[in-house]
Order: structure tokens, then sequence, then C-alpha cells
């Protein structure tokens, strides 16, 4: 098998700082450094793991145990104190979906520049667009501002947008949950479709029941550290005991 | 199953300005983004864009030219000839950069929201910015062509190529210290004040609103020299060559050397800060999720 995403030995430490100005950092150094001006934490301690192509794997873990900043490593938003990420490929995220739509734009050109934050070219967006508009159920309020859509517009648009960009890796971050239940059902059934095409998934989603349905793989993490990699039934069984 | 044939590679590792080239087509969805929204629910909307450099070179032409007699007149021979001219020609391009580095100093943490979540070149968003403004700086321009051919412009070949390097000095200066000052401000809101401040001593530090010689007569020559260093002094100077002068009769002397030795040294200026903004950009960007 071929590795899609190559995890190694990966630190990260957040720093809580408690300032913000320069003026309380000079305060600081004059007093000769007493006290803490920051604060650390421990985000991802020594994290390895390689998910090959084609896999679907699930993050699982309860808040705070560190998903959602190694999915930001794996997409590049991140990059980790020491250790190494590699992936192959376009990888493209469902991580917070809508982060690149402007309010005040019509539907058409949100399409068009959150099309192309996600890596689509012109053309690729232009021979899409149908397909898109289609897919989100927008119809003819493609032309609205989106601020007048309503959530479930809004999220459906978005989501549409970014299952388009037809990347090698997908990336799923805490979507599914939001929407009525007939998209739910129809971004699910998309999602499960993406796999059986061979896209590389990495889900992170506190939807135990459904991450044991579209993935085939679960990874635990419990503050940064990885607990538990194996079969997802264990994993989900391991997290519920 | 689709197997890709592409090697394994670090995310989120960009290639600086050469990336946001390579993203030509998302920066002209940003830059067009901006655009519309700028003036959004405003009944004026895109007429501010002259509205706003209208009245402020009335403000300025009234204070300066004629209370503090800038401006050539029979009773005051020793004023600039065609003084509105000279002013407007300095402050769109003092606007110009003004607007560039004001906002691309910002442009970094109003973005913080796309930043954190998605990866794409943040390179992009400052030099968004300074495009904007060149877009803004066009009708700017349009009057004061205007302005010329009313005042018999009669330009030279070498007088326009002297506004577009004029206009490149600046444009490369305002990129660079965007980068520089956008990337810092994501750790210390204190960069964009302090560019605040300088935008308001760049607008006097250059020959905006009075003329070289001014400067000469008090400061010497080597302070002189040092003032010349200012790629943004260099750059008034050349509109002030390609549009002000031809609309005189050109009796008025350029200061020394200007084409030969200070619009290449302006270049290089520029084009040495827009160097250091990248490198200290590229130093600080792998932070910029978690700090934002």
């Amino acid at each position: 098998m071929t590795t899609a995403i190559e995890v190694k030995n990966i630190n990260k430490q957040f720093v809580l700082r408690h300032t913000r100005s320069i003026k309380e950092a000079i305060v600081w150094l004059a007093k000769g450094r007493k006290g803490d001006l920051s604060e650390k934490f421990h985000a991802l301690h020594d994290v390895s793991l390689e998910i090959d192509q084609g896999e679907a794997v699930a993050l699982l873990g309860f808040n705070g145990s560190g998903k959602s900043t190694l999915l930001k490593h794996i997409s590049g938003v991140m990059v980790p104190d020491n250790g190494t990420v590699r992936t192959r490929g376009r990888v493209a995220g469902l991580i917070e979906v809508g982060a690149g739509f402007h309010h005040d734009l019509s539907g058409r050109d949100n399409v068009y520049l959150n099309g192309a934050i996600l890596g689509m070219t012109e053309e690729q967006i232009k021979e899409r667009f149908d397909s898109i508009v289609e897919f989100a159920e927008i119809g003819k309020f493609i032309d609205t501002e989106v601020k007048f859509y309503s959530s479930g517009m809004y999220l459906r648009l978005a989501f549409s947008v970014a299952v388009h960009t037809d990347p090698e890796v997908f990336l799923v971050d805490e979507i599914l949950a939001v929407g009525d239940e007939p998209f739910q059902r129809k971004c699910i059934a998309k999602i499960q479709e993406l796999a059986a095409e061979g896209k590389t998934l990495v889900v992170v989603s506190h939807d135990l029941d459904l991450v044991s349905r579209i993935c085939d793989r679960g990874i635990l993490l419990d503050r940064g550290n990885v607990t538990f990699d194996g079969p997802i039934e264990q994993a989900v069984a391991t997290l519920r005991a | 199953m689709s197997v890709s044939t592409e090697e394994l590679a670090r995310p989120g590792v960009g290639g600086g300005l050469a990336e946001v080239f390579r993203t030509r087509f998302l920066l002209k969805l940003l830059v067009r983004k901006e655009l519309k929204v700028r003036y959004r629910g405003s009944v004026l909307g895109l007429l501010w864009s002259y509205v706003k450099p209208g009245v402020q070179f009335i403000v300025f032409y009234i204070a300066l030219g004629v209370f503090l007699g800038l401006e050539n007149s029979p009773r005051n021979p020793g004023g600039l000839p065609n003084y509105a001219i000279y002013l407007f020609s300095g402050i769109v391009l003092i606007n110009f950069f003004n607007e560039a580095l004001g906002n691309a100093s910002r442009s970094i943490v109003n973005n913080g929201g796309l930043i954190k979540k998605i990866y794409l070149p943040r390179e992009l968003f400052p030099v968004a910015s300074v495009w904007v403004s060149a877009v803004h700086f066009f009708p700017q321009l349009v009057i004061l062509v205007g302005a010329c051919l009313y005042a018999g412009w009669h330009p030279s070949f070498l007088q326009l190529a002297a506004a577009l390097g004029g206009f490149a000095i600046v444009g490369l200066l305002a990129t660079g210290l965007g980068l520089l000052f956008g990337a810092v401000n994501v750790y210390f809101r204190d960069s964009e004040n302090f560019v605040d401040m300088l935008l308001m001593v760049a607008t006097w530090a250059s020959p905006v609103m009075y003329a070289w010689t001014m400067v000469a007569d008090k400061l010497g020559e080597f302070w002189f020299t040092v003032y010349q260093f200012n790629p943004i002094t260099v750059g008034v100077e050349s509109f002030h060559y390609a549009f002000w002068l031809p609309t005189t009769d050109g009796s008025a002397p350029l200061p020394p050397n200007l084409l030969s030795v200070w619009m290449p040294v302006a270049l290089l200026v520029s084009a040495g800060i827009l160097l250091i903004g990248q490198l200290t950009f590229r130093r600080l960007e792998g932070r910029f999720a978690q700090e934002l």
C-alpha cells in the first residue's frame, strides 16, 4: 500500500500567552523576568501514525484530546514543533465548513472564492459549478447574498463546494452533526462514496455510531497521546469503556 | 482505486511570493471580494474613492497653497507654479502607499478566521491589500491626468517611464513593509498602531506638500542624501517629474541625479525591504494558526 499520510514523532506545545503588548513584555523584562509570561500546554505528545491510501480513519477522543490539532497538522495549517508530517497528493478538508465564506457575497461568488481557497482551479470550478449547486439544492438562490441564506442552505452550499474539490486526502471535522436529517444522510452517502472510490478519509467526530459506519480504523487520542490504534469497533468500545 | 503518483510532501510549507503567483486566480477573487465588500451598503459606493482624496486635496491646497503661500501668484512670485498639480500628483501616490500598507498590516489578523482553518499561501492577504489599493489608485490617476491635460501637459516618454518606476518603487515598498508588519501584528497588536504613526510621518517625510529645494536648503548635503534614501521621496519626485514638470515652463530644478542614481537606489532599497519582509514573514507564519 502507498502511504498517504505519514506522521512521525510530532510534538506540539501551545503557548498560552498572558500578554499581548510590547509594554507588558518590557515591564516583565524590567522586573527581572519574574513570574511566567506564558504558560505551556502540550497538545500533541510524540504522535506517530501512518495512513495508507484509501483508508478511512476516525480520530476519536474526548474534548481537548488533540484530535483537531492533529488534523490541522495534516492539513498544513499548523506546523509541528518537532517531528515531521508528510502527505501525498492534495489534502482538502471540511474543517469547519464555510470558513472561507463571505456574508456579503452572493452564493455564486462564494462558490468561486471558496473553491479557489480549497485549491480548485478556475476551469475546475466552472466545470463543476452546476453539480455543486445541484448537490447543495440551492437553485435560484445562488445569486442571493449568503447572509440571507438559512443556516441549512449555507451549510449545504459549503459542504457541496468542499466535496467537489476532489482531493486525494479528505479531512472531515465534526460537520456531520449539523444539517437536517435528509441532507445529513446525503452527506454521509457522499462521504461513503468517496471512501469507496479509494479516497483517504480522516474523520473527527463525537458521533461514534456514525464513524463506525464510515471508517474501518480508529485512532484514540488522550491528552495528546495515541492510546489505541486499530479496528474501529475496538476503538469505539475502548472509548466507551 | 486512484493511486497518486505524487511524492510525500510536507504540508503547510509555502513557497512565499512565488506561490502567490501560482495561485493568482485566488488572488484575483480575493481582490474582487475586497472591492465588492469595501463600500457595501453605502449610497456613494465607489465614489468614496474620489470624494475622500478630493476633499483632502482641497483642504491641503487652501491651507498650504493659499494660506502658507506655496502657490505661485502675482503677489507671491516665490511659490511653485501649478501648485495644485504639484500637490495632487504627490498625494495620489502617498494615498496609495498609506492605504496599501495600512490594510496589508491588518490583513493577516483580519483574515485570522480563514488562516486558522485552511492552509493557503498567507502572503496572498498582504499582496491582495496592495492590489486593491492599486485599483483605488487608478481613478485618482485618471483625475490627475485630466487636470494635467487641462494645464497643458506634454510629457516625454522618459517622464512616463519615470512615473511607472516611481509607482513600482512605492508598490514594492508597501508590499515588503506590509508583509513585515502584517506578520508581526499577529504577535504584537502594537504593530498596526506603529504603522499608523509611520504613515503619518511618511506623508511629511517626502516632498508631497513642499518642494525638495526647501529641504536641501535647510538640511545641507549630507542630510539631504539621507532624505533621498527614502524610496517614497524618490517615488514622489518621479511623479512630480512626470506629471507636474511638463505642465510648467520646465524651469524648476530636478533633484540632482534623480533618474541616473536615485531611482535605481530606491528600487534596490524597496526590493531589499521586500526581501526582508518576505523572510520575516516566512519565519513567523508557522505559528500564525495558534497565535491568532
